[in-house]
């Protein structure tokens, strides 16, 4: 049954209420395995709530989950064995030694009592904590805490790692180095799924879904998703970026006008049908409208990035739902 | 249940525990404190005590026996009075303390050894009236013998000077109260710590990192508990050693009673903690839920007010209370020399307590966010 064919999650038709509120609606997944497979979404999207159920935490209101060839939530006390889970919030004890924290993790996921010394001596190693070993996980940096999550949710070995926002509150340096540790274990044979709110995370992600208010509107790896905005993205550079700006956001087809330094990034609305004559058109519309701004301004197309994927993709979802 | 995880917890308690100064402070500060504070209530040695007087006899003997009784010391006169209603008065008003009646026949009464004096006390003061009674000790004089130092025999049979305690008839001792303080002490520990254990790491955000292993549900909450046995445990000790030491409480059972009886105490308690636990949603909660537990625990279960004077209401109430079961068995223990199981309908009573609120406690207990 966990053959490297069956992905690692699935999940059918996934939905959560609390009260009035859809959490998260009839969202289908399929993750496979050994990827890092991203969540992408603003705050309030519906990724912790989605990473909960997934590991069993909450109970959906609709739909079916997957995970491992394990039904959850009926299996969810098996699948805990197979799994780590990193939580948005630091939640290994401050009041206990990077140490202490690790051999408590260790006692609690059952790694076996004569390999639970070598392995968190590899584990200190591995991350960093040599000089730290009696240092009180309180009074770690930021980074420091996310790393020592991590090595605490990793220290079971499990087959699937769910992370959720793991570097919300990391600086840049610090976030890198913790993406170097999930693709090592990515490529130890791990199954990742991270959620983020970072588009250079989501970029690095083998594969993505966003989600936007609890809908799931995209889905595919990041090369995939740019590919299908191409022709939709273009900037603009003047020297009047805000009035340009004003002017773009009431033009029809626009979906969003971002300024960035000096020039705007313009994404338009889907084409009817990708081609040289088309897209030309397109240019020349955006074109005239930044003139009557501002005639020095240049308009050139531009490769979509996934944040145009994000705006699109949201848009896109939102404008389905309206119809 | 597997016993490395619950092992895991333990020493994670321990440890959390140790490095944690206010929670070590209330473990071994509060029993101090109750206790030293209780100590003082339950002095006996009282002095000064606002008086009224009336001596209706006047006569030499009788103003010798006043003299007598001033000399110890317990009373001090206050307030002139004419009549024994006029000292009910002043009584009943708190102006006085104590008040002192001769009657008129005082020299008669004492030829035919009847009561020859009266002491009207403030009953409602346990420690007032406990000082009052050493008036009536006072030797009567008697003039006809020349010797004041001969040997005590003129020291009349107890009985010729009378108290009568108002208010609060039944009379209750220091060494009523040091047993009840244990329960009392463990009552207010015990339940506020476990609640407190388990709400603080729902708000640190600990549990949702917990539920998501395979620590099981009896595992999480057993391991949470039973380093509170051994803090409840240390605390029983303090309390009996700082009673024996400084109010020469006696213990006329079993030692070991005592133990069982508080380990019995120290489990219904932090089993109700955790039910509390898995109800509130802050710490803050937690404590306010253990104070409503915490004042009937005080005001219903003879801790301060006799049990059986109650109405049967209160009664009722008070034998849901662990505290209640747990009195019945330290004071028959320590004080009248009783074996538990001799007491059994009380040792029952605080083992179904316990395991009702665990069942309830663990089912109610979600490894589940929702």
């Amino acid at each position: 049954m966990n053959t490297e064919a069956e992905p690692a999650i699935r999940a059918r038709g996934l939905t959560r209420r609390f009260g009035e509120l859809v959490a998260v609606d009839h969202v289908d997944l399929s993750v496979p395995r050994q990827r890092v497979y991203g969540f992408l979404g603003p705050n309030g999207s519906g990724k912790s709530t989605t990473i909960r159920m997934l590991c069993g935490l909450l109970t959906p209101s609709e739909g079916e989950i997957e995970v491992l060839g394990l039904k959850v939530p009926a299996q969810a006390e098996e699948l805990r064995r197979h799994i780590g889970y990193m939580t948005q919030k630091f939640s290994l004890f401050e009041d206990l030694t990077v140490r202490e924290n690790l051999e408590f993790m260790a006692a609690v996921q059952g790694v076996p009592r004569a390999q639970t010394g070598q392995r968190i001596d590899t584990l200190i190693e591995q991350y960093h904590f040599e000089d730290r070993q009696k240092q009180l996980a309180g009074t770690l940096s930021g980074g420091q805490k996310q790393r020592l999550a991590l090595a605490a949710a990793v220290i079971h070995e499990p087959q699937l790692l769910f992370l959720d926002e793991p570097t919300s509150a990391v600086d840049p340096e610090s976030r890198r180095d913790f993406w170097e540790k999930l693709f090592e274990l990515a490529d130890a044979g791990t199954t990742l799924l991270v959620s983020t709110h970072y588009m250079d995370e989501a970029e690095r992600c083998h594969r993505l879904a966003i989600l936007d208010r609890g809908r799931l509107v995209g889905d595919g790896t990041p090369a995939q998703m740019t590919a299908a905005l191409k022709g939709r993205s273009f900037i603009v550079v003047s020297t009047r970026p805000r009035r340009v700006q004003h002017a773009l956001a009431s033009l029809p087809g626009v979906l969003s006008a971002a300024q960035i330094g000096a020039s705007l990034r313009v994404l338009t609305e889907a084409l009817d049908a990708v081609d040289a004559a088309s897209m030309d058109a397109l240019r020349e519309r955006i074109q005239a409208t930044v003139h009557e701004v501002d005639p020095d301004a240049s308009c050139t197309p531009s490769d979509p990035n996934l944040e145009d994927v994000f705006v699109a993709a949201t848009h896109d979802g939102r404008a389905r739902e309206a119809a | 249940m597997n016993a490395r995880r619950l092992w895991a917890i333990v020493l994670k308690e321990l440890r959390q525990m140790r490095r944690d100064r206010i929670t070590l402070a209330m473990i071994l500060g509060i029993p101090v404190f109750q206790l030293i504070l209780f100590g003082y209530a339950i002095n006996l040695n009282l002095r000064g005590l606002p008086a009224g007087i009336v001596d209706q006899a006047h006569t030499s003997a009788s103003r010798a026996l006043v003299m007598d009784m001033l000399a110890t010391g317990v009373v001090e006169p206050s307030e002139r009075a004419d009549t024994p209603e006029q000292l009910m008065t002043l009584l009943r008003k708190g102006r006085i303390s104590v008040g002192i009646v001769i009657p008129r026949d005082y020299e008669r009464r004492r030829a035919e050894g009847r009561a020859v004096a009266q002491i009207l006390v403030d009953g409602s003061d346990t420690a007032v009236q406990s000082a009052a009674r050493q008036l009536a000790q006072v030797p009567i004089t008697d003039d006809t013998l020349p010797d004041l130092r001969a040997p005590p025999t003129s020291t009349p049979p107890e009985g010729h000077i009378r108290v009568v305690a108002f208010y609060n008839p039944e009379r209750r001792s220091a060494v009523n109260i040091v047993p009840g303080l244990i329960g009392v002490i463990l009552t207010m520990t015990m339940v506020l710590f476990t609640a407190i254990a388990i709400v603080r790491e729902r708000e640190r955000g600990n549990m949702e990192l917990l539920i998501a292993t395979p620590l099981t549900r009896s595992e999480l909450m057993v391991g949470k508990v039973l380093p509170y046995v051994i803090i409840g445990l240390v605390q029983t000790c303090l309390i009996l050693a700082l009673g024996v030491w400084l109010f020469a409480v006696p213990v006329r059972g079993w030692l070991v009673d005592v133990f069982v009886a508080a380990i019995l105490l120290i489990v219904a308690n932090l089993a109700l903690g955790l039910l509390i636990s898995t109800k509130a949603k802050s710490q803050f909660q937690a404590t306010q839920m253990m104070i409503f537990v915490f004042l009937p625990s005080i005001l219903l279960s003879g801790f301060m007010f006799p049990f059986a004077g109650m109405p049967k209401v209160a009664q009722w109430i008070a034998e849901v209370l662990p505290l209640t079961h747990f009195l019945r068995l330290i004071r028959g223990v320590m004080l009248r020399g009783a074996g538990l199981w001799e007491l059994w309908p009380d040792v029952l009573a605080l083992v179904g307590f316990t395991a009702v609120m665990m069942t309830v406690a663990i089912a109610q207990f979600r490894k589940r966010l929702d």
